[in-house]
């Protein structure tokens, strides 16, 4: 397990992707494309057609975030991560046309990694319930897209030094498991 | 009889959405610093230190701790004197969620069909629980509770045969296999006894109790720091992602049962643990 910090841009590459090691902590910058659930249905239903998606996934990220409403003057609400694992039916089919990245929390599954490994993506997680701390960290917001889904709309966020942890690697690294058994105390 | 007009039930509620979602307890955040000593992991350390942080924004800016501002619990225990007036006691209740989700930028959760998912649009209704006992005032506890933790939460039927070590693995495995997804630290809500709907809304009422406090009853008491020594040795950690401050506190509910029966239920919530609580 690595843990070194560093700092990254999207888009990303694969060189960039392939770089990274479970425990690594990354301070994230650029765009960040939020979905989740009901975004991702609709996304999947969109590349079963052969249509285009809304959004072009080459290269970018995709954060798992429904946020809050945002305060009068402020560029979003509380914005912390969801659970990861409810888009195992979809991140593979999005990984495959081109993305790169998800963020979320919790482990995901085996369907996701092996598209990781295969397309080369990296799964970070955020620290699920930190919401107003992130959202400091994101500078901008706008609705791309499904503005009818509210929470759950497809947003393009801007952030700056967004703090997220090497969860699972593109070579099946998995700190779920790595980082509870370097923990656990048989009993 | 004491009258109680409906509208302060409303605004009651309005604040205590509002309150519950911006300000976590003290006791959550003396248990999450505590952690904070013992933690082990160097990353576990850092979410902790996050979460401590998150409080002090999402309190200093009055915004949301989470932006999963929950499905709002209501727990109300009304006095047998007590006649609520002028209006529907529910639909009260109703119009403080709608009003303190709205005017307090929270999120709005809750679709109106659990298979054709259209959201509702102001996070009602409620899930309330009404609950008559003596005297002539009203106590209304406001715990709005995430999916992410909701969804790790399991009701067992298990046998009278499978005695108190029955109950240590079901809970301790709950929290295992849940790993990152309730976003622990979690707080382990047990209900044990009673029928099947029963234990699991003791599971859910357990997670009210102060984090620190207590079991009354000495037995369940040396049980439920048993329990939470065993969960916090699992590794889960913070985030799930390996350390030793797994969970914050075990609470276990009891109640009779059949001579047949043994029912159990884990309710799991994040280490957002809210609720807040007013007696008019």
């Amino acid at each position: 397990m690595a843990t070194e910090q560093k700092r990254l841009t999207t888009p990303l590459s694969d060189k960039e992707v392939t770089d990274l090691r479970i425990g690594d902590i990354v301070l994230l910058s650029g765009t960040v494309y939020t979905a989740r659930d009901a975004a991702h249905k609709k996304l999947v239903e969109l590349l079963e057609k052969g249509e285009k998606l809304p959004i072009d996934p080459t290269g970018q990220i995709i954060y798992y975030v429904g946020p809050s409403p945002a305060k009068p003057g402020k560029v979003i609400g509380s914005a912390g991560p969801t659970t990861s694992g409810r888009m195992n039916p979809y991140a593979p089919k999005l990984i495959a046309a081109g993305l790169k990245g998800m963020i979320g929390k919790g482990e995901m599954g085996s369907e996701v990694v092996e598209a990781m490994k295969k397309y080369k993506a990296v799964y970070f997680t955020a620290t699920g319930g930190a919401a107003a701390l992130i959202a400091q960290r994101i500078t901008a917001s706008e609705v791309v897209a499904y503005e009818d889904l509210g929470a759950e709309a497809i947003r393009k966020l801007m952030v700056k030094d967004f703090p997220v942890n090497v969860a699972q690697d593109c070579y099946g690294g998995n700190l779920f498991i790595e980082g509870v058994k370097k923990y656990k105390i048989e009993a | 009889m004491r009258e109680l007009q409906t509208k302060e039930i409303t605004s009651a509620v309005k604040r205590l959405c509002m309150e519950a979602n911006y300000y976590l307890g003290e006791d959550v955040l003396n248990a999450i610093k505590e952690g904070l000593k013992k933690e082990e992991s160097p990353l576990g350390k850092d979410i902790l230190q996050q979460i401590v942080e998150n409080a002090e924004i999402a309190a200093k800016e009055e915004v949301p701790i989470c932006q999963d501002t929950g499905f709002a619990v209501i727990f109300v225990e009304l006095g047998q004197e007590v006649r609520v007036v002028d209006g529907d006691f529910n639909e009260a209740i109703n119009e403080g969620v709608r009003q303190g989700y709205t005017d307090g930028y929270l999120r709005k959760s809750i679709v109106e069909d659990p298979i054709r998912r259209k959201n509702t649009g102001d996070n009602t209704p409620a899930v309330i629980h009404l609950e008559m006992v003596p005297g002539d005032k009203i106590r209304i506890i406001v715990a709005p509770k995430g999916g992410g933790s909701e969804n790790m939460s399991e009701v067992k039927m298990m046998k009278p045969a499978d005695g108190v070590e029955g109950l240590k693995r079901f809970v301790v495995e709950r929290v295992e296999k849940s790993g990152g997804n309730p976003c622990p630290p979690v707080v382990v809500g047990v209900g044990v006894g009673g029928t099947f709907e029963k234990c699991a809304f003791l599971a859910k009422k357990a997670l009210l109790r102060e984090i620190g406090s207590k079991h009354p009853d000495p037995y369940y008491a040396e049980l439920e720091a048993e329990l939470l020594e065993k969960i916090n040795r699992s590794g889960v950690g913070p985030q799930g992602l390996g350390g030793r401050t797994t969970a914050l506190a075990v609470h276990i509910e009891a109640h009779p049962c059949h001579i047949a029966s043994y029912p159990a239920a884990v309710n799991l919530n994040c280490h957002a643990a809210r609720h807040k609580e007013i007696t008019i």
